[in-house]
């Protein structure tokens, strides 16, 4: 997804445009190649061996599925979506705010750890059904606070983890420098954070995904992919079914891909000299 | 940065010596050899340091020390691990606090020195914020204390010329070798032309040869500067090589053994003695390449290993 990057290098360090492209490609080829080969496998295992759809539909069907509920899987898509990216951000403020809040007392990292901790620990999906009957069933509320809780801890951890690795020879040029806490914190401490809050938002991006539709699994409004998911199986109507987990799939793929490009954004000093973590 | 420096004032110099306009105490940029006159830079007497040692007595780091450096001195503070070299260097930059005993930095207590940037320093980690330029880098100090933005960016580029990277201004630190972060390093820690440079073994994670290199532009950046300059090393050769005087340190507790006068000619002269101008980069470094062939060089090379030696530095 990194766009090209032509930057001066008169270190020598240069990457001619050529090669870029090509380790680009040696990068990008190999899993396009073994994905299309294990779709083409799974296609020709259904047709030869005659696999019934409720076991395991072709691909070519769930393909056909996906193009003639299009138009719902749009719409399903927008409303899964927009619960996911609202909840996102809901949680990734929140834990932002904790994580700052907690690394500056050591009282309330005191409190919020252990918390944290416990809180990871439960299934944060098992709470969707509460939340339904805790807040109206046919309000996003539920969904999105599912989201939140569950975009919150990655946030979190991480970004206390950055808050907290300032190098001691930072501390002591700063000390040196005789600048205040706050000023401190701005200019050594959040932005040394920064990577550390994107690898715990990339992967709250996913999870952000995965939560807001399963946590249509337990009722609530039918507008998501969730629900079309759980209504097709019902129904049998498993190609259909299918097509709309291939539609949450990218749509994850899509929210995770905006979460990198996030932080290729706001990460300048990471990009082209290879760097650059995951992505 | 209210603070007003408790330093002589020095009517004569003030205004010239401040070219880039800085927003610092004009008496700061003064060279300090002439402004100060009979004040030392560092003045250090019976300094202890202890540090506190769960479940038993306290470890002495350093017992007994006196010291004072003159303005426009370079002195070198050597000697094994566990001496203490690197704890005196930061209390004479207050980044700890004395047991016993007094610092003074240009007739200050260190915390009050600290305060109005009468030093800068650099550590063996060049610790560059990443998320920088080298230029934001250099300007860093002059950023956090409200220098306005045009002067910085002139005087970052002033600095990097000066350590040679004036072409590097714009790539992030990642993009530059170790040798060239030390430097960035120390083109940061003069960035507010501080009196004083406190250096804590800035070459020692570097190879042998762009060590040497780095010593002498260090010897030239001292002389075109007129820097006072404390260094911590563990190098003997580097200690003679940059060095007007070289405090030779014992461990356990950690004291100042002895301190070795260093005359080696062909070096470049002090600041303040120098008649002639400053060499460019490429001739400071020929010169180093001669000053470390001669006898005077070997000589004071083995009276400071003798001091070692003799200071228990096994």
């Amino acid at each position: 997804m990194t766009g090209p990057v032509a930057r001066a290098h008169p270190g020598g360090r240069g990457r001619g445009w050529a090669r870029g492209t090509r380790s680009r490609l040696a990068v990008v080829l190999p899993p396009v190649v073994f994905g299309v080969a294990v779709v083409a496998l799974w296609e020709l295992y259904v047709q030869a061996y005659d696999i019934k759809p409720y076991l395991l539909p072709a691909p070519s069907e769930i393909w056909t599925q996906f193009r003639h509920s299009f138009r719902v899987i749009v719409d399903t898509s927008k409303a899964t979506g927009s619960n996911a990216l609202v909840g996102l951000v809901v949680g990734l403020v929140a834990g932002l705010v904790a994580a700052i809040v907690a690394a500056s007392s050591k009282i309330v990292d005191g409190l919020l750890a252990p918390v944290a901790a416990a809180m990871n620990a439960i299934p944060i999906i098992a709470l969707a059904p509460l939340f339904n009957s805790m807040f109206s069933t046919t309000s996003a509320v539920p969904r999105r606070l599912v989201v939140a809780i569950v975009v919150f801890f990655p946030v979190y951890v991480n970004t206390v983890r950055g808050l907290r690795q300032v190098p001691d020879v930072q501390r002591e040029l700063m000390r040196s420098l005789a600048v205040g806490r706050w000023r401190f914190a701005r200019t050594v401490q959040l932005p040394g954070a920064i990577p550390y809050i994107f690898t715990g938002f990339r992967v709250a991006s996913s999870l952000a995904v995965i939560a807001a539709v399963v946590a249509e699994y337990f009722g609530g409004r039918q507008n998501g992919l969730g629900s079309r998911i759980t209504s097709a199986a019902a129904n049998t109507a498993y190609p259909r079914a299918w097509a709309f987990v291939l539609a949450a799939c990218v749509l994850g793929i899509g929210v995770y891909l905006l979460a990198g490009l996030l932080e290729w954004l706001a990460t300048p000093w990471r990009r082209g000299s290879g760097a650059t973590s995951g992505t | 940065m209210t603070s007003t420096p408790p330093h002589p004032p020095a009517p004569a110099q003030a205004g010239a010596a401040n070219p880039a306009g800085l927003a610092k105490p004009a008496g700061a940029a003064v060279d300090p050899a002439r402004a100060s006159g009979p004040v030392p830079a560092v003045q250090i007497t019976g300094l202890d340091k202890e540090f506190p040692v769960a479940g038993g007595g306290p470890t002495v780091a350093l017992t007994g020390i006196d010291l004072t450096v003159a303005p426009g001195e370079f002195v070198s503070l050597i000697g094994p691990s566990g001496c203490g070299k690197s704890t005196l260097l930061r209390l004479i930059g207050d980044l700890v606090a004395p047991t016993r005993g007094e610092v003074r930095v240009f007739g200050a207590p260190a915390r009050a020195a600290r305060e109005s940037q009468r030093y800068g320093i650099a550590f063996q980690q060049a610790g560059l914020l990443e998320w920088r330029t080298v230029a934001g880098n250099v300007e860093l100090p002059l950023q956090v204390h409200g220098v306005k933005k045009k002067q910085r960016r002139e005087r970052a580029r002033e600095l990097l010329e000066l350590v040679g990277l004036g072409d590097f201004a714009g790539q992030w630190p990642a993009q530059l070798s170790g040798g060239m972060q030390q430097r960035v390093a120390i083109a940061r820690a003069l960035a507010e032309r501080p009196p004083l440079l406190l250096l804590d073994e800035p070459f020692g994670a570097l190879d042998e040869m762009t060590r040497e290199r780095m010593q002498a532009e260090l010897a030239r950046i001292r002389v075109e500067t007129a820097t006072t300059v404390i260094l911590v090393t563990h190098s003997i050769p580097e200690a003679v090589f940059l060095s007007d005087r070289v405090a030779v340190m014992s461990p356990r507790p950690g004291r100042i053994a002895e301190i070795i006068d260093v005359d080696v000619p062909g070096r470049m002269p002090a600041p303040g003695e120098s008649g002639g101008g400053v060499p460019a980069l490429e001739q400071a470094v020929g010169q180093a390449e001669d000053v470390r062939e001669q006898a005077a060089f070997f000589q004071a090379v083995t009276a400071v290993r003798e001091a070692l030696r003799a200071g228990g530095g096994s």
